[in-house]
């Protein structure tokens, strides 16, 4: 390596090409902030209805609305992303997957189960609103 | 470890019980506990949504009359914002150096997380006793 000591440098951000499971890793993290951010709006439609039936009309108007909807569509797949990937870090937890090859089959897993939820979760959503 | 210059006793000693943070796992266990907790409270949550799409004031009321859904939404909203506080903090720990920019972040995000969570937890009762 360049600083002439034989020893491995960790690895830079900028030159260094991210493996899939760093970026999955990086995504849980991004996920869950946004989630949290997330809890505004779940804090919003509560109170909301708690408060009076106009109150309650404006928040369900807002989160129909495109902005809404495209807000809602980002939380629903961060949810199922952090809840997935979540579900593998219980398993790594456990002890368990830590092969790379297991870990790569652990990526396809969440990455589709995610995507497979959110698609489901909003063909149920349109078809019964 | 500086302290292996003036001592002999080996990091373990240092590191057994509490740790160097005193805390021990109590914060990494504390996640654990909330995540495992929140994929069934999240199934929940998730379904109690869709069935509620568009729905009016009158019919979201009666959803949260029920004391079921009460408790549920209640445990939902609980332990999301102590796994969020939790996660969060972490986040703040990684990434911000200064000590009084790292304690006056970690403080604003646990404050914001306890008011949002009380107040979903009160308008949740007010609705569930009719107030």
């Amino acid at each position: 390596m360049a600083n002439g000591s034989g020893r491995p440098l960790s690895p830079h951000l900028q030159v260094y090409k991210l493996p899939r499971t760093a970026i999955l890793s990086i995504t849980h993290r991004i996920t869950g902030v946004g989630l949290a951010v997330g809890t505004l709006l779940l804090t919003w439609w509560l109170v909301a209805a708690a408060t009076s039936p106009a109150a309650y009309e404006r928040a369900q108007h807002f989160i129909g609305s495109f902005f809404g909807l495209l807000l809602m569509f980002g939380w629903s797949l961060a949810l199922y992303y952090h809840l997935c990937n979540g579900i593998r870090h219980l398993v790594w937890d456990a002890g368990k997957s830590f092969e790379l090859s297991e870990a790569e089959r652990g990526n396809q897993i969440v990455i589709g189960a995610a995507a497979v939820l959110t698609v489901l979760t909003w063909v149920i959503g349109l078809a019964v609103w | 470890m500086a302290s292996n210059s003036k001592t002999l006793r080996s990091p373990l000693q240092i590191a057994r019980g509490l740790g160097s943070a005193k805390h021990g796992t109590e914060h990494w266990w504390h996640q654990r506990v909330t995540a495992i907790a929140l994929v069934p409270l999240t199934i929940w949550f998730v379904f109690g949504v869709i069935r509620h799409l568009g729905a009016d004031h009158a019919a979201f009321v009666a959803w949260l009359e029920s004391p079921f859904s009460a408790l549920m939404m209640v445990l939902t909203a609980v332990v999301t914002f102590h796994h969020a506080q939790a996660g969060l903090q972490v986040v703040i720990e990684d990434y911000v150096h200064n000590e009084m920019a790292k304690i006056l972040s970690i403080l604003a995000v646990k404050s914001l997380c306890f008011v949002l969570g009380a107040a979903c937890v009160i308008a949740v009762l007010k609705i569930s006793f009719g107030a």
